[in-house]
Formats: structure tokens, sequence, C-alpha cells
């Protein structure tokens, strides 16, 4: 079933259009790569999608409600609740421990404080970085602040996760450790992800790839261009 | 790539101890999940010439006789070839062998600039496909380390083949001109 939606979204930034009319729908619990060259567009349809900014024209709708239109408020009590997003530097709370920072979107949404802290604990486990709960982001390494970061977007157990460059910033094997634990843990709780990359090997984690050029969507699919010459694999 | 040397993976997995050539098989298949497996005709004729070398050596048989009846143990001389095959480091590259760079050549060379360019993006798609395959078998929650290491390994490869032919593409039309001056 279709949850999220774009129609004829358009975005520009002043003189520059970033998104030139872009359709597309999210199923539950899928997971999709938006991939293309730099400057196509790609971060900009995320935070369109996620309602960090609005189209200048078009609309986005959540599950039947276009929220597009809604005060920032709104789309800002939504993202609180049912959605997740992820950056490629973390963005943690410099101020608050690896824990805190985890614990922290729960305790937003109204979750006590033990429960809160012993469900960030259980995500800081998932993502194997436990040993830094009582760390500050400025004590950790980058790696270890991402893997806070992705326990702390899919705390919530959010419906869809926002997923820009999630492992851009990181080594070949912690990035690809991250990213089959994101997957692992997405596909177990149901979780969509919309996961923005350039690189071919990360957008292979996903069920269907869209791949942007010039603001619009270029084509769509299993990553396939053309057919399969002769059945061969 | 380089072609697998069965003989050392045998020798290897007999390191351990004696076994029968159909415990050679399982044992192959199952430390090399991604490999092509090994036909018991293979491991048998394998068997055979390595003994005639000297390195391994019938270590008993069952009450009947026959092939898949014996068992085969490493000697100290098939002990010494393994233990050098483990330490002389592989040539890295020493050529360029690949069918599919093959192939873009003697696309440019007998054909326009249009078959090299629609085959490289049809061995793109078929790359990518199998990408996803293998990314798959990497996130499925039963998979082994045995598994995921064997994965990361054609990924990495597929990842290799896949900036080349994206590069490539790029380049395509410059490539026919130099060779068709
Ligand atoms: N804050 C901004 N102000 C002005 N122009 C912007 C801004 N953000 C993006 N743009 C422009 O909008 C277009 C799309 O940018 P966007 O960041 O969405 O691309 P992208 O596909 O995410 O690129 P990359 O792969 O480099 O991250 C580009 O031309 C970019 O220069
Ligand atoms: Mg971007």
């Amino acid at each position: 079933m279709t949850q999220l939606q774009a129609r004829g979204v358009v975005r520009a930034y002043g003189p520059t259009p970033a998104l030139r009319g872009v359709t597309l729908d999210l199923a539950e619990g899928e997971i999709v790569a938006v991939t293309g060259p730099s400057g196509c567009g790609k971060s900009t349809l995320l935070h369109c999608l996620a309602g960090i900014l609005r189209p200048d024209a078009g609309e986005v709708t959540w599950r039947g409600h276009r929220i597009d239109t809604w005060s920032e408020a709104a789309r800002s009590r939504l993202r609180r609740t049912e959605f997740g997003v992820l950056f490629q530097f973390g963005q943690l709370v410099a101020e608050l421990t690896a824990a805190e920072n985890v614990a922290l979107p729960l305790l937003l949404a109204g979750t006590g404080r033990r429960e809160a802290r012993t469900a960030a604990f259980t995500w800081l486990e998932r993502f194997g970085v436990a040993e830094v709960a009582d760390v500050r982001p400025g004590e950790m390494s980058g790696g270890q602040q991402q893997r806070c970061a992705t326990a702390r977007a899919l705390v919530t157990e959010p419906r869809v996760l926002f997923a820009d460059e999630p492992t851009g910033a990181l080594d070949t094997l912690t990035g690809e450790q991250v990213l089959t634990q994101l997957v692992r843990l997405a596909r177990e709780q149901r979780t969509a992800v919309v996961l923005v990359t350039h690189e071919p090997r990360i957008a292979a984690y996903a069920d269907r790839e869209i791949v942007l050029r010039d603001g619009l969507v270029d084509h769509t699919g299993l990553g396939l261009d053309v057919p399969l010459a002769g059945g061969a694999r | 790539m380089g072609e697998v040397s069965t003989p050392h993976v045998l020798l290897g997995l007999l390191a351990g101890g004696s076994r029968h050539g159909y415990e050679l098989k399982r044992a192959h298949d199952e430390r090399l999940p991604r490999a092509r497996p090994l036909a018991f005709g293979q491991v048998y004729a394998t068997l055979g010439r390595l003994e005639r070398d000297g390195l391994v050596a019938t270590a008993g048989q069952d009450r009947v006789a026959g092939p898949d009846r014996t068992a085969y143990a490493l000697t100290d001389q098939g002990r010494d070839t393994l233990d050098q095959w483990l330490s002389t480091v592989e040539p890295p590259m020493p050529y360029v062998a690949s069918t599919l760079f093959a192939k873009v050549v003697v696309a440019l060379l007998v054909a326009d600039v249009d078959r090299a360019r629609s085959y490289l993006i049809a061995q793109r798609a078929a790359h990518t496909a199998r990408l996803r395959e293998l990314t798959a078998v990497k996130t499925d929650p039963s998979a082994t380390l045995s598994d995921v290491v064997a994965a990361d390994f054609a990924i990495a490869h597929l990842d290799a083949d896949l900036r080349w032919l994206h590069a490539t593409l790029g380049r395509v039309a410059d490539w026919h001109r130099e060779v068709h001056p």
C-alpha cells in the first residue's frame, strides 16, 4: 500500500531550479534508493518528502493527507512521530551523551525516562556502540557518531526513514556494516527507507531505484537500464 | 579474475586430518560458498594427481573398495607445498585479462560507437542486477560471516567493473575516434 506520494513536485532555490516536477510513490516498508549525479536534486527531494522543505508547486501526500500545506509545527510533529531522518554527518547533540541522544526522540514523543533509556541502550547495542553510551559526540570517532545517529533515527520505529548519504563519510567496511544492520532492522520492523546515494553498491541495498537527472525522474526500476540479453545472468 | 587452484584448496582442507573425497567436496562448498561447486569427478581426479605427485597418500580404506571409500591424508611433502603456496603473494593483475574489456575493444574495432555503447549499457544493467542479488544475500538475517565475506568479494569486484563501465561510457566516443582515425 502506498503511504507517501509526491505529485509533480517543483522546488527552486532563487533562480536555481532543483526539482522540476517529480512524481513518485513509496509503499509501506519499501526500501527505495534515490540516485543520480551531483546536483540532480536528490537531497532537495528528500527534504520535500520529509516535510522539511516546502515545494513551490506540486503535492506531497502522507497516508492520504496533503502535508505540504501543513504548518511548520504540524510537519515537525509528523517528523517526530512517523519519520526518522539521518544525514551524512550524524548531527548528534553535542551536549548530550550517546544514550541521551538516542533516547531524545522517545522523550520528545512522550515515552518515560526509564523506558527511553533502556530502549536507547538496546539500539546502541544493535549498532555495536554500547560502549560509548555515556560518551559525548566530541569524544567519539566519526564512525561511532554515525552508528549512534543511525540508532537515534530508528529508535522510534518510524514508518519512514529518510537517509541522505548515511554512509558517505564512513570507510567501506564500517559503511557496509552500518547499512547491512540498518536494512535488516528496517525490514524487521517494516520501516520504509528513502536512501539517497550516488554509489551503485549502496543503491543495491534497496528494493527499487529512482534515478534523478536535472530535477526530474530519469528512470526507475530494479537498476536495470535495459533488459538482459537472452535472460543471461 | 584468477582461477582458483583446486589442488591447493584440497591440500588445505586436508591439513586438519584425513578425509574422504565426498567430505572434501562438502567442506569445499561450505567454506567457499560463492565458488562454483566442485564436481565429484574433479575431486577424485585432483586427488589422483596429488597422490601421484606424492602430496597426499591414502589413509585407509573401507571394506568395500572404490574411490569414494578411500580417505586421503596430507604427506610431509604436501604440507610443504601448501605452506609454500600460502607464503607466496599473488601477482596483482599482471594482465588485463577480461572478456568484458576485450568485448568493448572488439566492438569498437568492428562496429560503430553505438554498438560498443549499447553493450556497455547492457553489461552495466546485468552487473547492477547481480550486485543487488549479492547484497540481498548479505542482508538476509540468516547470513553467516562466510556468506557475507564471500558476497563482499564479488560485490567489490562488480563495483570496480561498474565504475569502469560508467567511466568508459563517458569516453567511448573519443576512444572510437582514436581507434579509427
Ligand atoms: N541551499 C541552497 N541554495 C541554493 N541552491 C541550492 C541549495 N541547495 C541546493 N541547491 C541547488 O539545487 C540543485 C539540487 O541540489 P541538491 O542538493 O538537491 O542535489 P543533490 O542531488 O543532493 O547533489 P549531491 O549529490 O551533490 O548532494 C543544485 O543545483 C544545487 O546547486
Ligand atoms: Mg545531496
